[in-house]
């Protein structure tokens, strides 16, 4: 059997706490917000990583975005990952759900498909968590989202996933290739290893790809493939609290609080006041 | 621009939703978005209908009609028992392409999330996700959604102009759910249903659902964060005492103290009780965003400068390990006066 191939798709996010909306122009801006890989990704590229290490194979990072995700992926390579793939060209820029997954679909069968694709949970940006089935269907490939440990049987040609749903799990098996979400917070994402660091910086290990490169069809890409359009952004209200500041010893502010909890809570019993 | 397999010229001004159910009941979120559809359905004059898929579970239907569906269309073949993403994201592919609803509603779960993001490639549709609000214009019938970004931190109106069925999803506590009223009556339209097994890949060799925490119908929560450490026992206690549950910010969940069903925020569950004692949580954004909806807040934090002060009513500025026992003793003396 050939090598393992395994895709783990990444995104570079702005800090949340440091986006804000400009007033003025109602735009975000992300100027003065410093980036990360966002932290999901971090998981799915953990699992990857320990496949390899049981398996062997290969581990490719594939990201759609601008050039500047280029140093920010390259922490992966510095923790085992063997490749980055970016796609990277002004068409793709605006891309909704479905634009997004065309795109990045259309990179992994330009890889020459792969066994597993792992996503992250979500991003903390877009927050959408669909990308990972929406993949799935362009791909026409199964899936096991949200998991929180994942294995291969090589010998049966299936991926095993442990699937957190609302009180409980499953325990779910697709034949691979599959795409495989993982569960947010569900392992420890390891350290570059400072023996990795020098080849991370190796030219040859990052491959932009453009639209011409991906030969994808023009009608589904960016903002002109994306269905949904943004109508209106403003900054989140905030929500008017009282802020109302309560002192004294333990006792005294426990006090007025039981008084406050009783006439808000209908199955606080009432006391016979004293007066 | 890539069209979706229907047009806007062919759309059936209705308004679907997705009727989830686990073990023969209907999702709590399914009954939220029932009572929001109905609202709008009732302001443009359009039917709504669910889309109830699963084996044996006829008797949904007159419960989903109770809250508010007009029209049920229900899909039932042994294939349904369990959720497989196969199973269900072709036959709800199939309804949709018989009746080509203009809106289709699904609610925020695990298998909710998986259906919708498969069947909006498939139909080559927009998905509207995470919505935190929905409105209908009456005279154009598009569906703008009202989804929050960058930990809540930003607003959008997102909508989609020329594809069809205008798809969104939706948050478990989002919305209010309605009183049932069984003497409504619907329609039940039973849809064949074409399914073998070599159509679903999906194998689900084990399946453990035990006992389910829904912190959306929580009358009143005490929350715990990184400042509680595994002290839940001491907010069980307070919890109980006024007849509320138990909820925490992400840090105590990652650190295994609590169960994650309980992590309320962006990524966890929006509540909406009528009274929310945050406890030891500084007060991120991502978390504040999932007790904006409490008629009270009420935030106990050591540290003066905390962010969750700002989305307080009342604030107190003292060690968590003193006044919620001396609280606990304060609504305990209140229960002996009571019973005396």
């Amino acid at each position: 059997m050939p090598d393992l191939q395994m895709v783990v798709c990444m995104k570079v996010v702005p800090k949340p706490e440091e986006v804000r909306v400009d007033p003025a122009t109602r735009l975000l801006d992300r100027a003065h917000a410093r980036s990360e890989i966002n932290p999901p990704d971090m998981n799915a590229l953990e699992f990857a990583l320990e496949l390899k290490d049981r398996y062997g194979g290969r581990v490719s990072i594939l990201s759609m975005g601008p050039p500047f995700f280029e140093p920010y992926l390259r922490v992966g390579l510095a923790t085992g990952a063997d490749h980055i793939y970016l796609l990277s060209d002004r068409a793709f820029g605006g891309a909704d759900t479905l634009a997004t997954t065309y795109t990045l679909a259309q990179g992994i069968q330009k890889m020459g498909g792969a066994d597993l694709v792992f996503c992250g949970e979500e991003s903390s940006d877009g927050a959408t968590g669909q990308v990972p089935s929406g993949l799935a269907e362009w791909l026409d490939i199964g899936q096991i989202t949200l998991v929180s440990d994942v294995d291969i049987d090589l010998a049966r040609s299936v991926a095993r996933g442990r699937r957190e749903i609302r009180g409980g799990y499953e325990i779910v098996e697709v034949p691979l290739p599959a795409v495989v979400s993982v569960k947010t917070a569900s392992n420890e994402p390891r350290f570059m290893d400072y023996r990795l660091k020098p080849g991370a910086s190796d030219e040859g290990r990052v491959t932009v790809w453009s639209k011409t490169d991906l030969q994808a069809a023009e009608t589904y890409l960016g903002l002109p493939g994306s269905p949904t359009t943004v109508s209106e952004l403003t900054q989140a209200p905030t929500g008017e609290r009282k802020r109302e500041l309560l002192t004294g010893t333990p006792q005294e502010i426990a006090q007025r609080l039981a008084e406050l909890l009783r006439d808000l809570c209908p199955n606080v019993p009432e006391t016979s006041r004293k007066s | 621009m890539v069209a979706s397999l229907y047009s806007v010229a062919e759309e059936q001004k209705a308004i679907w939703i997705f009727l989830e159910q686990e073990s023969g009941k209907l999702e709590s979120v399914s009954l939220e978005l029932l009572a929001k559809a109905r609202q709008l359905a009732d302001r443009v004059g359009w039917q709504l209908t669910g889309l109830l898929m699963g084996n044996s579970i006829a008797e949904l239907a007159q419960e989903a009609i109770a809250y508010g569906a007009d029209e049920i269309v229900l899909a039932e073949h042994p294939l349904l028992a369990d959720f497989t993403v196969d199973a269900y994201c072709h036959v709800a592919c199939e309804a949709i392409m018989c009746y080509k609803p203009s809106v289709f509603l699904l609610g925020v779960t695990p298998d909710g999330r998986d259906l919708a993001g498969r069947l909006a490639v498939r139909l080559r549709t927009g998905l509207n996700a995470d919505c935190s609000d929905l409105r209908l214009t009456p005279e154009s019938g598009i569906l703008a959604g009202e989804v929050s970004g960058f930990g809540g931190g930003v607003l959008a109106l997102i909508e989609m102009q020329n594809h069809r069925p205008q798809m969104a999803t939706v948050r478990p506590g989002v919305f209010l759910a309605g009183q049932a009223d069984f003497s409504r009556k619907g329609n039940v339209i039973r849809l064949p249903v074409n399914l073998t097994e070599a159509m679903i890949n999906t194998r689900i060799i084990e399946r453990v659902v035990g006992a389910r925490t829904d912190l959306t119908q929580a009358p009143a929560l005490v929350v715990g964060g990184r400042g509680v450490g595994d002290k839940f026992g001491m907010l069980r206690e307070l919890a109980d005492l006024i007849g509320g549950d138990i909820g925490a910010t992400r840090p105590p969940v990652d650190e295994g103290y609590i169960e994650r069903e309980r992590q309320i925020g962006q990524t966890g569950v929006v509540c909406r009780p009528k009274v929310a004692i945050v406890c030891g949580a500084s007060g991120a954004f991502h978390f504040v965003v999932g007790i904006q909806g409490a008629d009270i807040v009420i935030a106990i934090n050591s540290d003066p400068q905390a962010p969750i002060f700002d989305f307080a009513d009342y604030c107190i500025v003292g060690d968590v390990f003193k006044v919620v026992p001396a609280l606990i003793a304060a609504l305990r003396a209140t229960h002996e006066v009571s019973y005396a």
